[in-house]
């Protein structure tokens, strides 16, 4: 996969043999709108891991107080400026820096969770699909299970049993996100261990997880990168929701849904509108980049999805023969 | 048919079950003394053990749970360690709040998401339908209470700075005594609740909407001189309700155990607020309550939209 997708095509003739990952590409470079929400995620992936320069930069450290200088005289905060660039927050801490470190969390927590997700949404979905039968019966009734509970209550009381922290916030996330995920991964499996190649395989002597592994895992690519791709908003809203709630990071470690919290309490963001407008524009933004990515990928990987086949339906009807 | 219905009943049952033994024993193992929460710490050793005694909890856990269970079924939930009345007056006090939100709500976003996922599947790959699309990713992004805080800000602060009062701050006033008061406290949170729930709508409509246009029967439809308008809204929109109903009744069921983010933004003291505020205080009879409840919206749901099933596609019956 990976030298096919390094071969520099401009040094070859003009038949040049291209592997799936590199027409992925080539159909997603051409998709504008997935380009520019990829460089936001990229700018807060930066953002992210410049969180400590940017602290030195402005000589000032994410949870460092500044009474004196980043309050007003009433204890109003400090609007953007030359000092603090975005502004500072009811303690009179630096929101810029916050917003950095803030952007670790989010980031930390929405791939780590969303790729936690999808590990289990795939072995759950494989094996329910593959196997059938009573396996299937059970598994199923779990993802349903999952599904008809009502997910936000149940991790207030979890986090509420357990009092919070970040390692709670994943595992609640977690838990609450992989079963959609693995029912669709069923349904695919169901239709592909029916196909030649998988008989063909079993014919030669594979065995089951050899099947799953070799023969049918490389299947479920697309959707798997598409709904882990999708994921990861998700997760990043659902850990903001909670740390808004009082009920995620614990403070004075800066998250997204943290600041919000913080400029929820007694309303003072009426005050200072920055405390929302920053940390929510940034959470905005950043979930909005993932989602655009996602329905961008799920375009690209699969040429013939909805959209594509709809808007060309005419001219592509008799080239694609389906 | 009868068979269907016994499966689902099942089903909801073990739900419920699942889920109240969930809660009730995550609470078993938590850390925690609910004698101590309710005595303070000044209590003796003596003053706890009396109250352990009282709640019952001295008890072994599958004791405890099978008498909850028990009485949670005639619908005794218990007393709140906070103040000591029993747990389901105070939830239920709480629901005509929560249920003004909702329902007030659902009709906006079902007014907002369909048209606009017909526009967009109707005008497919067109400028109209990029519209339709921006709206949908946007509202599937845009995080509930970041929405809400910023509409509050931007509709009821900024107004007020310019003298005149548009929307109130938040609040909840009674529909039987001042039903336009009541109106004007829900705008901002039934648009909140609306935007972010009419893309998930609208996207579910501009799918199914495409996929049932190709059909044969739509076809003839057009074939038959139907307008365009008649062959969507009566032959098209027909196919779509059954998806769009499952989706309306799991969303309706999740949000009447509490609409938590949007209670917790505009001040509403509904369903979800409860649950905030007895989390914060580890009053864990009213958690376990909320939770409860929650659980048999959606098993209610669940069954309301089968019998739906049975009333729109005639192969069902």
């Amino acid at each position: 996969m990976n030298d096919v997708a390094t071969s520099d095509a401009s040094t070859q003739a003009d038949v040049v043999q291209r592997g799936s990952l590199e027409l992925t590409l080539r159909r997603l470079r051409r998709d504008k709108a997935s380009m520019i929400a990829l460089c936001v995620i990229l700018a807060v992936v930066v953002l992210a891991i410049a969180a400590p320069w940017i602290a030195a930069l402005t000589g000032h450290s994410p949870i460092e107080q500044f009474r004196d200088i980043g309050l007003s005289p009433a204890g109003i905060p400090v609007g953007p400026g030359e000092q603090f660039w975005l502004g500072t927050d009811q303690l009179g801490r630096d929101v810029l820096v916050r917003l950095a470190y803030g952007a670790r969390i989010s980031l930390l927590v929405g791939v780590f969770a969303s790729v936690l997700a999808s590990t289990i949404a795939v072995i759950v979905g494989t094996t329910a699909g593959y196997h059938g039968g009573l396996t299937d019966i059970v598994l199923s009734r779990l993802m349903d299970l999952v599904m008809s509970v009502p997910f936000l209550l149940c991790a207030l009381a979890l986090v509420s049993a357990f009092g919070p922290s970040l390692m709670l916030s994943v595992c609640v996330i977690v838990f609450f996100s992989w079963a959609p995920m693995a029912r669709v991964i069923r349904g695919q499996v169901i239709s592909l261990r029916k196909q030649d190649f998988v008989q063909a395989s079993r014919s030669l002597g594979a065995g089951p997880l050899s099947i799953m592994i070799v023969d049918i895992l490389p299947n479920l690519a697309a959707p798997i990168i598409v709904y882990t791709t999708m994921q990861i908003p998700s997760s990043i809203v659902f850990e903001a929701t909670l740390s808004f709630l009082g009920m995620g990071i614990v403070p004075p470690t800066p998250s997204w849904g943290g600041m919000l919290a913080d400029a929820s309490s007694n309303s003072l963001y009426l005050v200072a509108w920055w405390l929302v407008f920053v940390p929510g524009t940034a959470l905005l933004l950043t979930t909005l980049a993932f989602n655009i990515l996602g329905d961008g990928l799920r375009d690209a990987l699969d040429p013939k999805s909805a959209r594509t086949v709809r808007r060309f339906r005419l001219k592509s009807k008799g080239a694609s023969k389906r | 048919m009868i068979r269907f219905l016994t499966q689902r009943l099942i089903f909801g049952a073990g739900v419920l079950l699942m889920l109240s033994a969930f809660v009730f024993f995550l609470f078993f193992v938590a850390p925690g003394d609910p004698a101590r929460m309710i005595a303070g710490d000044k209590a003796t050793e003596a003053q706890l053990i009396q109250i352990r005694k009282n709640l019952g909890v001295d008890r072994p856990i599958v004791v405890q749970y099978a008498s909850f269970l028990s009485r949670a079924i005639s619908g005794d939930l218990g007393f709140s360690y906070r103040n000591q009345q029993p747990v389901a007056p105070i939830i239920v006090r709480r629901i005509p709040v929560t249920l003004s939100l909702v329902l007030g709500g659902a009709l906006l976003w079902l007014a907002i998401g369909i048209p606009m996922g017909i526009m967009s599947a109707r005008y497919a790959g067109g400028l109209r339908d990029r519209i339709g699309q921006a709206f949908i990713l946007v509202g599937l992004s845009f995080p509930t209470f970041v929405l809400g805080m910023m509409s509050l800000y931007l509709l009821y602060f900024i107004p007020k700075q310019a003298g005149f009062t548009l929307f109130p701050p938040g609040g909840y006033k009674a529909l039987t005594t001042q039903p336009l008061l009541w109106a004007w406290h829900l705008v901002l949170p039934w648009t909140t609740l609306a935007l972010t729930m009419a893309a998930v709508y609208a996207r579910l409509t501009r799918g199914q909407m495409l996929d049932v246009m190709g059909e044969d029967y739509i076809r003839t439809a057009r074939a038959k001189g139907l307008s365009e308008r008649r062959v969507i809204w009566k032959h098209g929109l027909r196919a779509v309700l059954t998806p769009l109903v499952t989706q309306l009744g799991a969303d309706i069921a999740m949000l009447l155990g509490g609409v938590i983010i949007i209670e917790q933004v505009y001040g509403l003291q509904g369903v979800g607020a409860l649950a905030v505020q007895a989390v914060a205080n580890q009053d864990r009879p009213i958690i376990i309550g909320v939770v409860l409840l929650g659980g048999v919206f959606i098993v209610i749901s669940n069954i309301v939209v089968d019998l739906f099933y049975v009333l729109l596609d005639p192969r069902v019956r």
